[in-house]
């Protein structure tokens, strides 16, 4: 990895953390909204993977991957309850529409 | 007052562990919920309390649990400013617990959990020494408070929970996006080291506006509220309660921590925060002013309050923004009593008429006065009259503004006195009308144990007024260069 290749991991990540952002605003539907939350989650994870590197001679910053790990984490848990949520939506409509 | 054994230097850590811990034993024993939460909770209180005196005689504490200290470690830090936040999150979170283990086990048995993880949360996050640190109790907040806000069960709820999720989720990772910029520019995230880091940039400006944008999404700030209304208005009174008082203060302080302590911000960007105050201030009032049902207009009255408090960021000049920011303080504090106090209250009115349709509620047979009273109580200091806490804190907050010579400000501070005054009005006066009932029967229920806890909690947001020169002491040292932690 260069310099270059940092910077373009890094330019990657804010490309990808822009498109995620327009489109949760603009999607319509709950699941794409998620998947709109885990490609933001993707692309500032990137950026902070391309803060890691330090020039050719010396490893990688492991403070920025640390973080990554956690975000990760963070991120599959909050997915998991949006995804409960959104069954718990599902089968309190269904209940709805079945009572009319 | 420092104990010798490092050990037993640590014990603030406690603050964040114990109801961690509860909120396991909670989940694990529902049954033993109640008795675990309110014992959790009032522990809680009390800890906060000995770490505010502590502060209080001997200055800022930090620690570092495990004895791992930064960049590696984590480490905790507890001024006076986070002392008072710990203390109002505890004693609000009591009073609100008390109330919910009044009404009975029909709360359901995860609000013990929920709100025990919420308390170890905030707890956490008032501690935090680091920006890191900030985004995890963030995330942690944000997801025991969507547990809440779904509490209910109804479509309705779910519903409001999913777009908060989702809101706060967007909002969490464009702070850790800032985070990230953070670290780039200057190889740490904790708040001592950024303090003396001088290079700005690039990077750094970035930071503090990823980082502001998604604490506004968080803290419902105008025009990132969208999620806030259906949230607070379609939870469950103890719910509503702890969104509106206590979570919605969880963002706001990493913000005026990172304000503070982190950051050298431009004037120019502290007027615009001062300008989506003002902004916040007429949009809620409007929207309070318009809202069809008692529980949005309280919702709406939120943006209103936090429109409030962002004004303090507009003030320069030192000695002028000390004084503005502990009136912005003292106004969080003051909200967060009485606007726990008002859903309370509003809980208790629902429960007893049946509905919060305001234009119906002159027709309404049932008159609970008690908890009428208990509004019309939180509603003083929510409006700013003298002798509440709301007062004190839109007083001070006026003084460092004209001590500072921005005088808009003042006029925008009298403009949101009047606007909540007129909100609030608009609900009295439904209180009081009569003339709608059909037969012109009225029964007024008499005072239940149940009518306690709001009633507590709008004599103390008066009382806040009165005994203002407690807490504000704690404060004294904010922010003349001594937040820096």
């Amino acid at each position: 990895m260069t310099t270059a290749t940092a910077l373009l991991y890094g330019l990657g990540g804010a490309l990808l953390a822009g498109m995620a952002l327009y489109r949760l605003v603009t999607a319509a539907d709950w699941l794409r909204r998620i998947v709109a939350v885990n490609v933001l989650a993707v692309g500032v994870a990137s950026i902070l993977i391309a803060t890691a590197y330090r020039g050719p001679a010396a490893p990688a910053d492991p403070v920025p991957h640390a973080f990554v790990l956690t975000g990760i984490v963070v991120l599959v848990s909050t997915s998991a309850v949006a995804l409960a949520l959104i069954r718990l939506l599902h089968a309190r409509d269904e209940n709805h529409h079945d009572s009319r | 007052m420092i104990p010798a054994d490092p050990a037993l230097a640590q014990w603030p850590a406690a603050l964040v562990l114990g109801p961690v811990l509860a909120a396991v034993a909670a989940f694990i024993w529902p049954r033993a919920g109640a008795v675990v939460g309110l014992g959790a909770s009032a522990a809680t209180l009390a800890g906060a309390l000995a770490l505010a005196l502590q502060i209080h005689d001997s200055g800022p504490i930090r620690t570092v649990p495990g004895g791992w200290d930064a960049p590696l470690g984590i480490a905790m830090y507890a001024d006076g400013l986070a002392a008072l936040l710990l203390v109002m999150t505890a004693g609000v979170g009591t009073a609100v617990a008390l109330a919910t283990a009044g009404a009975g086990p029909r709360q359901g048995t995860f609000f013990w959990p929920l709100w025990l993880l919420l308390l170890g949360g905030l707890n956490g996050l008032y501690l935090a020494a680091d920006a890191f640190n900030l985004y995890i109790t963030l995330e942690i907040v944000g997801l025991a408070a969507v547990g809440l806000t779904a509490l209910s069960g109804t479509p309705e709820s779910v519903r409001a929970a999913l777009t908060y999720l989702l809101a706060g989720l967007m909002g969490s990772l464009l702070f850790l996006l800032g985070v990230a910029l953070l670290y780039s520019a200057h190889g740490r995230v904790d708040f001592a080291g950024l303090a003396t880091a001088t290079a700005a940039g690039p990077a750094v400006s970035a930071a503090l506006v990823a980082m502001l944008v998604g604490l506004a999404l968080k803290t419902a700030i105008v025009p990132l509220h969208v999620w806030l209304p259906a949230a607070h208005a379609n939870a469950t009174p103890p719910a509503s309660a702890l969104l509106s008082a206590l979570v919605i203060k969880g963002s706001l302080y990493a913000a005026m921590r990172l304000w503070l302590a982190v950051f050298d911000p431009a004037a120019a960007l502290g007027t615009l925060m001062g300008l989506l105050g003002a902004g916040a201030i007429v949009w809620g009032s409007v929207q309070a002013l318009r809202a069809p049902r008692l529980k949005l207009v309280v919702a709406y009255s939120t943006l209103a309050q936090v429109g409030l408090i962002l004004l303090a960021f507009a003030v320069a000049g030192d000695d002028a923004a000390a004084v503005a920011w502990r009136g912005a303080v003292y106004l969080m504090l003051a909200h967060a009593v009485a606007k726990a106090a008002m859903f309370l209250a509003v809980g208790r009115i629902v429960a007893a008429v049946g509905h919060d349709d305001l234009d119906r509620l002159a027709e309404a047979r049932v008159r609970p006065g008690p908890a009428q009273f208990a509004f019309a109580l939180a509603a003083v200091s929510l409006i700013g009259l003298p002798p509440s806490g709301g007062f004190v804190g839109k007083w001070l907050l006026l003084e460092g503004s004209i001590a500072a010579g921005t005088w808009p400000w003042a006029a925008v501070i009298a403009a949101a006195t009047l606007l909540s005054a007129a909100y609030m009005t608009r609900v009295l006066a439904q209180f009081f009308r009569t003339d709608g009932v059909p037969g012109g029967e009225i029964v007024r229920p008499g005072w239940t144990r149940a009518d306690a806890v709001p009633l507590a909690l709008a004599l103390a947001a008066l009382g806040l007024g009165i005994a203002a020169a407690g807490p504000l002491a704690l404060l004294a040292p904010v922010p003349a260069s001594g937040v820096t932690p």
